[in-house]
């Protein structure tokens, strides 16, 4: 049988050992451990009374319609701005590269202020779009806009080192051959930067089902109609009810587990190609 | 035109990597679509947080500072992040020493569970400390007997900051601690020096740099969090409210520049992280993901 440790003439395991899980335990998994205690204690009845609620539904089909739509939105440009990115030289690229990150260092309540007053009607781009018949601010769109924000880097950073392996020589060997661009690209580019893109998605998509600043100032929050699902979850904690909070969160909790997994496996499949091709 | 000119100029013209019609009309509807996108997107929305800000002139903007409650709220968020920093920094450096140095079993499941608060929805990293501290709660009759109040006070806020910002330090160190072996640390240590000297002369120094991205990103999203610490915080203006909450409440005021102007010292602390990380990036310490 493998040993609990192999032994290493390094001091210390005991001491940051412990306090890694002590304060891990403290810190994250009881609390976690209270969420779910707390949905346990509801009878089945009540559980599947506040989590098939009709405002409930409705808000899930906000938050992970706009998240997905979102997250196919950042699928499509993400990988545009990487390949820009990695591929072209042009004045300034160093600067957009340094800005990507840019969602993930602004706090979400200003994204979200700052997003809803130039979306509003009045707004900088609002205005323009109001005349078409588009409104933005206080509608699905807007949810839509704000998630696409936050997801974006999430694509293009996992994008951009899938890019940076494509093996230059045999895009040139295959357009020698006499392959067009899009061959190229389908049988060359896209194998070998797949399993980035689809991990890009899936971390937009999750962050963007639980995201909560820099959506509630541009949503609206009507409910059944603009109300994400974190916000219905802060309603209930501010009406008090405790178990209906719990049980949402508890939904929320088992989706985002969901991802997490499909995740790794995501990126466990990407490793598995890289070793295949030999590289 | 002879047939060896024909096939020299059909070689150029076809060689990869040279800049063909298509070639150029691609390249420069990428850079188009990308840089137009941004603009919507993202640098939009960074220009107005100034012109907001600066709506009313500078004098607007400066005086929106002096108010006693925005002044609270950047104290508060000091305060929040001066606490929870280091501690996390500690907790990452334990981490990684533990993770990095030794084989265990279920390390990958421990790092999985370091990793957690990234996949949870920031108001359920606030509602867990509710649920545990708030008055019906778990605790909450044993806390309001004995006169603690944790929920709606800086402590709730401490722990949901930390909370969120728990991984940051530990997933920098890990992975960077991982690929610099232990050769050196045990060398040391075979030659007599004691964990504490090894730790502090040689791990400390070859991974300052990484130390420094995760401190730099724990940073930023502790004074930036919004969800997690709305949840615990209860809003009580001048007391429970730090920055990001305090914008809120100005904007829904109609408060404008009052909002834009705090929202303004936000995005300021942003830049500076990306200046940070872009100049550590620059000293050779790339980011793995």
């Amino acid at each position: 049988m493998k040993p609990l440790r192999q032994p290493s003439v390094l001091p210390g395991f005991g001491l940051t050992f412990g306090f890694t899980t002590f304060f891990l335990s403290g810190i994250v998994l009881l609390p976690l451990a209270a969420l779910v205690l707390m949905t346990a204690s509801m009878s089945w009845h009540e559980f599947l009374h506040v989590i098939l609620n009709p405002r409930a539904v409705g808000s899930y089909r906000l938050s992970f319609g706009a998240s997905l739509l979102a997250a196919s939105i950042n699928l499509i440009f993400g990988f545009i701005i990487a390949w820009t990115l990695v591929r072209y030289e042009f004045p300034g690229r160093k600067i957009i590269d340094a800005l990507i990150d840019m969602p993930f260092a602004l706090p979400t309540a200003v994204s979200g202020i700052a997003l809803t007053t130039v979306f509003a009607q009045n707004g900088w781009i609002g205005r323009y779009l109001e005349p078409l018949g588009i409104k933005v601010a206080y509608t699905w769109i807007g949810v839509t806009v704000a998630l696409t924000l936050i997801g974006m880097p999430f694509v293009v950073r996992s994008v951009q080192p899938a890019l940076q392996e494509v093996q230059r020589d045999l895009e040139d060997a295959a357009e020698t051959l006499g392959a067009g661009r899009l061959y190229v690209f389908r049988r060359i580019i896209l194998p070998t930067v797949l399993p980035a893109l689809l991990t890009g998605f899936t971390l937009a998509f999750a962050r963007a089902v639980g995201e909560y600043g820099s959506v509630i100032f541009i949503s609206g929050n009507l409910p059944m109609k603009t109300e994400i699902t974190p916000l219905l979850i802060v309603i209930r904690l501010e009406e008090f009810d405790y178990h209906g909070a719990a049980a949402l969160g508890f939904v929320m909790l088992v989706i985002s587990f969901v991802m997490l997994l499909t995740i790794n496996l995501l990126q466990a499949w990407g490793r598995r190609r890289l070793v295949a091709t030999g590289r | 035109m002879n047939a060896e000119a024909i096939s020299v100029v059909a070689e150029i013209a076809t060689r990869p990597g040279r800049d063909t019609v298509v070639g150029a009309a691609v390249r420069w509807a990428f850079i188009t679509v990308s840089l137009v996108f941004l603009a919507a997107l993202l640098f939009a929305p960074l220009a107005t947080v100034i012109a907001m800000a600066l709506a009313k002139g500078v004098g607007a903007y400066l005086a929106s500072f002096l108010d006693k409650d925005t002044g609270a709220a950047i104290r508060l968020t000091l305060i929040t992040a001066l606490v929870v920093v280091p501690i996390n920094t500690v907790f990452g450096l334990c981490a990684a020493w533990a993770i990095a140095k030794f084989e265990f079993q279920g390390k990958s499941f421990l790092i999985t569970l370091i990793d957690l608060p990234l996949a949870v929805s920031p108001v359920i990293s606030g509602m867990v400390y509710v649920l545990l501290f708030g008055l019906q709660g778990w605790f909450g009759a044993w806390l309001q007997e004995r006169d603690i109040s944790i929920i709606f006070a800086l402590p709730g806020i401490i722990l949901a900051t930390m909370f969120v910002t728990f991984p940051y330090v530990a997933r920098e160190l890990i992975p960077l601690m991982q690929q610099l072996g232990n050769d050196e640390e045990e060398a040391a240590i075979t030659l007599g020096a004691g964990g504490w000297l090894t730790f502090f002369r040689i791990t400390l120094p070859k991974v300052r740099w990484g130390l420094l991205y995760g401190i730099i990103l724990c940073n930023a999203r502790a004074m930036g969090e919004f969800g997690a610490v709305s949840v615990v915080s209860g809003h009580i203006r001048g007391l429970t409210n730090t920055m990001p909450l305090h914008i809120e409440i100005l904007y829904n005021e109609y408060n404008f520049v009052g909002a834009f102007a705090v929202a303004s010292l936000l995005m300021l602390l942003a830049v500076a992280t990306l200046v940070v990380k872009t100049l550590v990036e620059r000293t050779g310490y790339r980011r793995r993901r």
